[in-house]
């Protein structure tokens, strides 16, 4: 996501996309007789070789619980997982191993900061600008900690291109504002945010900040030293790594005085009655025994896809997004939701006359796996109009080939329904 | 395979373009919601019940898919003309008929059956079955938001 990116793209190497294809054992099978055309990465990205290897020689090989043991398994199981923190510290360029917190997800680092940062820091008046582009859980979380501190959501809007009016979003910027927090990348819209320069002016203005990078990690290098956030979140499953993990970075002078999320063992250091002490960053915000098998796979995947080079995959995925809009354009009756200059390899889109439900199982019947309804961002669709659009996310094992298959069976839905 | 033309026969792209019943009833006394969390469609269902419980007339509002478009369309044909417990019976027949469950209830479903490929496409069983969740909410006016869920 890196601005230099872009002006890399003509400089390096392209993807050999069918190489990238043999490390990914689920894409060769058929669906409903055809070969599978996977293209809703953006819900949950398919997991290579290595991934899966990684976990299975944790579970047959290391399990064991970490932090606890003096034995030989839990000592294995405990550097595996620590290693793996240190491999996502230098993918997202953190400075310190006690600013990566693991959680379930990007929902859970979200709520973190919310009900850990938020509740202890906000109080009735003071604001919290989110944009009119976010995902439920860039939503609801806050609402919840704003009913409970008597905080007030304030919400910046986008244009019809799907581009965040920034003379708003500055307006919206005031003395009152104590956190504002964006996505980086819309899941809806494929919309890039200028985040780096939201942060600045956030900071301008006093607030803290907080990234929902879920769909912007997996389609471009991060670096938060570079962006300046505070708060940074995504999750594994997007990522080639298992459901159930994320990560939470956060500047660790905030994390250092943010009072404990959830209590239970490993985030303590001493317990008695009269009162707990806590234990040292990370491990203050990761109670109970974590997702050991997640945070392996996620390291695991992590090195997959640097030795793909982010690079490489944000330009191999521009490509397919440009064939796909061109075929697009020239699709009668198609519309497109999120134009934006800067834009992931998202194509969200509705078929006049055709609900996308039904889009969707016809795609289905030919193959075609793409994700259809509100994607979990009911205000987006509210902008539009529309109750649900279809949804065809690009990562780096589809090919141009795998778009022309999504528009033939486009194709077939508009012969059906005779549009 | 499935066939796709089980799930989408004639009748149903039929009621899909021209939906029976379609549009706000002036006359109405009873008015019920229905949302599917799961795809955001949403539909309102309007009644005209007698003094002795009789579906007069029924009409419904809302955008959806092929599916919940055509099933809403025929489920106001059916009520129309029936008691509470009548048409809750057919409530209780679609439904069963949808998710594919057996019943020892001989209900004559007559044009519902062309709903019946649902049963063989587990994600889209809440598109058919919405309206009727919405027009029994509408009936016992429970005054709560019909969901599938």
């Amino acid at each position: 996501m890196k601005k230099s990116s872009a002006a890399l793209n003509d400089d390096i190497l392209p993807l050999d996309v069918e190489a990238v294809r043999k490390d990914f054992p689920i894409l060769h099978q058929r669906v409903n007789g055809r070969p599978l055309v996977y293209l809703d990465s953006g819900a949950s990205s398919q997991k290579p070789e290595q991934v899966i290897h990684a976990l299975s020689e944790y579970e047959r090989r290391d399990h064991s619980n970490v932090h606890r043991g003096v034995h030989t398994l839990s000592q294995r199981a405990t550097e595996a997982y620590e290693g793996a923190r240190e491999k996502i510290r230098c993918f997202v360029n953190a400075g310190s191993v006690k600013e990566i917190v693991f959680t379930r997800g990007t929902t859970e680092a979200i709520n973190l900061v919310a009900q850990s940062y938020g509740r202890s820091r906000l109080g009735p008046g003071d604001e919290v600008l989110i944009t009119e582009m976010e995902h439920h859980a860039n939503i609801v979380p806050w609402q919840l900690m704003c009913q409970q501190t008597g905080a007030v959501l304030k919400v910046a809007p986008f244009d019809d291109n799907g581009e965040l009016i920034m003379a708003r979003f500055s307006e919206l910027l005031s003395d009152r504002t104590r956190l504002v927090a964006m996505t980086q990348v819309s899941n809806a819209l494929g919309t890039i945010n200028p985040v780096q320069r939201m942060v600045q002016m956030a900071h301008d203005a006093g607030a803290v900040v907080l990234i929902d990078g879920a769909q912007a990690v997996p389609h471009g290098p991060v670096d938060v030293i570079e962006l300046d956030c505070d708060f940074y979140a995504f999750s594994g499953h997007k990522l080639y790594g298992p459901t159930g993990i994320g990560v939470l970075f956060g500047r660790e002078s905030l994390l250092e005085a943010m009072p404990p999320w959830q209590g239970g063992g490993d985030m303590i250091k001493t317990v008695r009655f009269e009162g707990s002490t806590y234990n040292d960053l990370p491990y203050k915000f990761e109670a109970g025994t974590p997702h050991i098998a997640g945070v392996i796979g996620l390291g695991a995947a992590i090195d997959y896809a640097t030795t793909l080079g982010m690079d490489r995959i944000a330009a191999h995925e521009r490509q397919l997004l440009d064939y796909a809009t061109d075929q697009a354009s020239a699709e009668p009756g198609m519309r497109i939701f999120g134009n934006a200059c800067e834009k992931a390899a998202i194509l969200s889109f509705e078929l006049d006359g055709i609900h996308p439900h039904d889009v969707g199982t016809i795609l289905d019947h030919e193959g075609v796996a793409v994700r259809t309804g509100h994607h979990c961002a009911m205000p987006v669709m509210e902008h539009f109009g529309v109750p649900a659009t279809t949804r065809a996310t690009f990562g780096p094992y589809n090919t141009e080939a795998e778009v022309d298959s999504l528009f033939a069976a486009i194709g077939k839905a508009r012969e059906m329904f005779r549009t | 395979m499935n066939d796709l033309r089980d799930l989408y026969q004639e009748v149903i792209f039929d009621h899909n373009r021209s939906p029976r019943n379609y549009g706000e009833l002036a006359s109405a006394n009873r008015r019920a919601e229905g949302f599917n969390p799961l795809c955001g469609d949403r539909v309102v269902v309007f009644l005209h019940l007698s003094d002795d419980d009789v579906v007069e007339d029924v009409r419904f509002e809302g955008r959806g898919c092929a599916i919940s478009t055509a099933s809403a369309s025929i489920m106001t044909e059916t009520v129309k003309g029936l008691t509470i417990e009548e048409a809750d019976r057919y409530f209780e027949a679609f439904h069963r008929m949808a998710k594919g469950e057996d019943s020892d209830d001989r209900l004559e479903l007559d044009k519902l059956e062309v709903l019946a490929g649902v049963r063989e496409y587990p994600s889209r069983v809440k598109c058919a079955t919405l309206a009727w969740h919405t027009v029994r909410s509408a009936l016992y006016d429970t005054g709560d938001m019909a969901t599938t869920e």
